[in-house]
């Protein structure tokens, strides 16, 4: 029984138009003409519990917008959202204390206290005990690494701190939704890893279902298993991540090491050359011809080192995202 | 089922307590980092007391049966009042609406409207020691003004005052929705203070209105919001009837117009994409 279930989801904004200039400004003010942007075009997709999943496309394909109709913060124009049960526009109590929502680019803490004033309000405000409030700080913020910055204003706090109290803040009444959209916007490597694997112990200890947004590949590489793809607002893959490779990306990278210097126009016809060097070079070569290319490349050049992998998945999204590949 | 249902309710009523209680912590925190602005708020609020020293002099005050001594203990107690009814919601509410505060507020299961209610509350709690202090020196300096309301005025004058608060933020409270249509609604407050400043009794008592005046005032809220609480505060009896029937409505009123106001905000909020 799946715990998220979307079908036929669309949204459209109406934003209104406005002429610049003063008649321009004087017409609006009477009569307004609305140009209706499809932000989501009638996607669905069902997600069971316990499940991380990517949710990822290029800037403005709808991934924002579908989390804030997952977490009922917008109606949708058509279609049936069912989030454990529950029609999240109700935004019933039992819901509300069920899910999360964490912005990356927006903060919910006070900024001139420490977090720990603002945990406490959250502590209250979801009818968590005192007791267990602190049971809790204490849990997340040895998962999360905070220590005496819970007590520091949040204004003198550096982005990855604030981001891991604002986590720890957002998971204090232990939802069992994650809606997470960019948790690692603009967070440095070191930071991005801990995020990482606080959200895979967390998904661990609660079998918390998470979806996940984020425009750094490596987060979606280390934690989901299975991602969504949306482009100008409709789904375009759902599946593993291993196999939107092999069906976006019909090469394979083969890096090969030689003995001696070689002439690299000799390699032309074996693959594209992604890079080259004295005695070493790059190819992207396909599938289907890889163990015979292989064999000839081994039988013809006097070969060190030989390695083969996917190409990055960077290069394939970026390649999906620019829709070179049809 | 019907206790279960009861036990959820009670429960939830206490829960707004421990909300409110966390609240007023942080909110009390909040205050004295900011204390320096408080300082200046709550000297920004002495409009009465300038008001007093322009009538102090004044022969009219007779005319509407006032003297000296006790036309100072109204605007004090005015000044006190209004320290105490002090309300900023639209500017709270228009901040967290363009830091993006609202949508995270909306996703958490007690409904806004009682953040802000109680982190006023909890802030004006924090002005007290301040008003005290000014008190004290006004009547340092001019003891001839000092006196004590006796305890039952006291107590009936702080459920006024409060009442009065309550009012004031529910006004404001519908006007912030404003801020969900433009992104300039806190100007809007200023259309607030016009009637607030004549109606009230800020700037004279009522009696030194005309009758008609002061007919048409006590029928609008504005009244019960400062007149009302000060002259219960200054312990002087009211040369008219004072309708609380009027507060009532009102009051009644404006909440049940604050929950649609409330519910069209946040439906536009949400049309505009939260
Ligand atoms: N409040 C809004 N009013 C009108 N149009 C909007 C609004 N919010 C988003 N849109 C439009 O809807 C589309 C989808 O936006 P959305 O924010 O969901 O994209 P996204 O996938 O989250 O992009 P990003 O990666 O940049 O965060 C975009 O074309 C955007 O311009
Ligand atoms: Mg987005």
């Amino acid at each position: 029984m799946p715990v998220i279930r979307v079908k036929d989801l669309s949204k459209e904004y109406l934003v209104a138009d406005k002429q610049p200039g003063l008649i321009g400004t004087f017409r609006h003010f009477f009569s307004r003409e609305y140009t209706s942007i499809k932000a989501v075009e009638s996607i669905g997709f069902n997600i069971d519990r316990g499940e991380i999943v990517g949710f990822i496309g290029p800037n403005g394909a709808g991934k924002t917008t579908t989390l804030k109709m997952l977490c009922g913060l917008i109606h949708p124009t058509s279609g049936v959202v069912n989030v454990s049960g529950n029609i999240p526009s109700l935004r019933k109590y039992k819901f509300l204390k069920d899910i999360t929502l964490v912005m990356g680019q927006k903060q919910q803490l006070i900024w001139d206290l420490p977090p720990i004033d603002s945990l406490k309000v959250n502590a209250a405000v979801y009818g968590i005990p005192d007791k267990e409030a602190s049971y809790r700080i204490q849990e997340l913020a040895l998962m999360l690494d905070l220590k005496e910055e819970l007590n520091r204003p949040v204004r003198k706090l550096s982005l990855g701190q604030r981001m891991k109290a604002e986590l720890l803040a957002s998971l204090l009444h232990r939802p069992s939704i994650l809606f997470l959209d960019e948790p690692t916007l603009g967070l440095d490597v070191n930071s991005q890893l801990r995020v990482r694997d606080f959200l895979y112990n967390y998904n661990q200890k609660y079998q918390a279902t998470i979806i996940l947004t984020s425009h750094y590949m490596a987060d979606i590489t280390s934690l989901c298993k299975r991602i969504l793809v949306i482009d100008k607002g409709q789904l375009f893959y759902d599946g593993p991540l291993a196999k939107l490779t092999q069906q976006f990306s019909p090469s394979r990278l083969v890096r090969l090491e030689f003995n001696e210097q070689i002439n690299f126009s000799l390699l032309k016809h074996y693959g594209k050359i992604i890079k080259q060097d004295n005695y070493s070079v790059k190819l992207l070569i396909n599938r289907n011809d890889l163990p015979q290319k292989i064999n000839n490349l081994l039988n013809n050049f006097s070969i060190r080192d030989l390695e083969i992998a996917d190409p990055p998945i960077e290069e394939i999204i970026s390649k999906i995202y620019s829709n070179k590949i049809e | 089922m019907f206790k279960k249902l009861f036990t959820k309710k009670r429960s939830r009523i206490f829960n707004l307590y421990r909300v409110f209680r966390a609240l007023f912590i942080s909110q009390y925190a909040l205050m004295v980092e900011y204390r320096a602005e408080i300082a200046l708020w709550a000297i920004s609020g002495t409009l009465p007391l300038i008001m007093l020293s322009l009538w102090s002099n004044s022969q009219a005050i007779y005319s509407f049966g006032y003297n000296p001594i006790n036309l100072a203990h109204y605007f004090i107690s005015a000044f006190v009042v209004r320290q105490f009814t002090a309300v900023w919601v639209m500017v709270s509410l228009e901040e967290d609406n363009l830091e993006g505060k609202i949508s995270p507020y909306l996703l958490q299961p007690v409904p806004p409207i009682f953040r802000y209610l109680f982190s006023h509350i909890s802030e004006q709690f924090s002005r007290l020691p301040l008003v005290l202090l000014m008190i004290f020196l006004l009547f340092l300096f001019k003891p001839n003004y000092f006196w004590l309301p006796n305890i039952g005025s006291l107590i009936i004058s702080i459920g006024t005052i409060f009442i009065a608060f309550l009012l004031r933020f529910l006004i404001h409270w519908i006007f912030a929705m404003i801020c969900f249509f433009t992104d300039k609604a806190s100007s809007l407050e200023r259309l607030l203070l016009i009637p607030y400043l004549f109606l009230s009794g800020m700037i004279a008592p009522l009696e030194a209105y005309p009758e008609q005046i002061k007919q048409f005032a006590l029928l609008t809220p504005f009244p019960y919001i400062l007149y009302l609480p000060s002259k219960m505060l200054s312990s002087q009896s009211f040369n008219q009837t004072i309708n609380i029937e009027v507060l009532f409505i009102w009051i009644v009123v404006l909440s049940i117009v604050s929950v649609f106001t409330w519910r069209i905000g946040v439906k536009h909020y949400s049309a505009m994409g939260a």
